[in-house]
């Protein structure tokens, strides 16, 4: 007759500490960014899409558009669409360096996320200080 | 799948506070992460103190010399002591490394110390490497040929065995796997920077002739292309290799052949 006594089952074993606990890298943050700033990309194109749409209908339609982008959040959501715009386009250059095979040894590798980094910003800064200039 | 918060029954609570050791006049304080199959419950985060003057240099020395003089239930893999083995392969200070190699004047403050990250834990610093271990495998670690066996040696150029440097050296420690995002999500199929780095030592051994079917395997979506150079890998390896640039090379290879 078989046992009717059966050892007990183990306790679950716990997954160890991960995400929380693991010294954040500037590689590793650029590429959350990217992720990020990619989502947001998509939000930017329904602003965009949004302008397109409202110049195509008529004066009242952009009307309401053009408050919208001129008040202080639509200037901030425009502000973080060009941001998100260049830091994922200079990603995207940076990304295509790597796949290329180059760029992956230490320093350039941190250089090409400082420079993404940078870039994103300042370039983002230019832009809205030549929309600021010629307005 | 990405999930950010642990699992309830992983989630680490605060443990015991071992006592100082007495007279002691250099201490450096361990906070080390504990879980005991027998008494089940949650993982929890002990306190040691370790005196210094009384233990070698490496933050293995103060596990061993923890073990030794205060508890000696705390568990942990070890076994070369000097880098070559890669089985103290774990979290210290918030980057996976050797605990032979890492110097605890390296470190400010207060050291702690977790297992391997995103692993099921066997015991305090003992993680299950069978899945890490079987990915291994799956990329046959070993010299394929058709042509005939030559009488003596395989024959390699020096130019041709210098491209095996940085690839050979892998100790197959998990680090760099285990301090990958990618991998932490997708274990199941991505086989993560280790076994990709191995894979392409014998992609690069000029001597080895299944390079083709070596490729066809890692062609995939999953096994090799969800490495999206976080370079996480590279920046942990113990020593000092980059397997971020082995995945690289074989996705240039796969692209080369396509066109």
């Amino acid at each position: 007759m078989a046992s009717t006594q059966t050892a007990p089952k183990p306790p679950a074993r716990p997954l160890s500490p991960h995400l929380g606990i693991y010294r954040f890298t500037l590689t590793m943050a650029m590429s959350i960014v990217h992720r990020i700033t990619g989502v947001g990309l998509y939000l930017g194109v329904m602003m965009l899409t949004w302008f397109l749409l409202a110049a195509s209908l008529d004066a009242s339609a952009f009307a309401v558009f053009s408050g919208f982008i001129q008040s202080i959040l639509g200037r901030l959501i425009l502000l973080g669409f060009t941001w998100a715009l260049f830091h994922h386009l200079l990603g995207g250059i940076r990304h295509f360096i790597w796949d290329a095979g180059y760029g992956l040894d230490a320093p350039e590798r941190e250089w090409l996320a400082q420079g993404t980094l940078i870039g994103g910003v300042v370039l983002t800064l230019i832009v809205w200080a030549i929309g600021y200039a010629i307005r | 799948m990405v999930e950010i918060s642990l699992p309830k029954n992983s989630r680490p609570t605060p443990g015991k506070e071992w006592p100082k050791p007495p007279g002691a006049k250099r201490l450096t304080e361990f906070r080390i992460y504990r879980w005991n199959p027998d008494d089940g419950g949650n993982p929890r985060i002990d306190t040691f103190w370790v005196d210094r003057d009384d233990c070698g240099p490496m933050a293995l020395d103060a596990l061993i010399w923890i073990k030794s003089k205060v508890d000696s239930t705390l568990t942990f893999r070890r076994s070369c002591r000097e880098g070559v083995c890669g089985s103290c392969a774990m979290n210290i200070d918030g980057v996976n490394t050797l605990a032979c190699t890492r110097g605890m004047d390296e470190i400010v403050g207060t050291i702690l110390v977790l297992p391997l990250p995103h692993q099921e834990v066997v015991k305090d610093l003992v993680p299950d490497l069978t899945h890490f271990y079987a990915q291994h495998a799956l990329i046959e670690p070993w010299l394929k040929t058709t042509s005939p066996t030559p009488e003596k040696e395989w024959r390699q150029t020096p130019e041709d065995r210098a491209r095996l440097d940085g690839l050979y050296e892998c100790i197959l420690c998990a680090s760099c796997s285990t301090a990958c995002p990618s991998y932490w999500w997708n274990a199941d199929r991505y086989l993560g920077p280790a076994a990709l780095l191995q894979a392409y030592r014998w992609i690069a051994d000029s001597r080895d002739e299944a390079t083709g079917e070596r490729l066809d395997e890692l062609e995939d979506p999953f096994r090799l292309y969800r490495c999206h150079t976080i370079m996480n890998c590279a920046k942990t390896c113990p020593k000092g290799l980059n397997p971020a640039k082995a995945i690289s090379n074989i996705k240039g290879m796969i692209a080369d052949r396509r066109s």
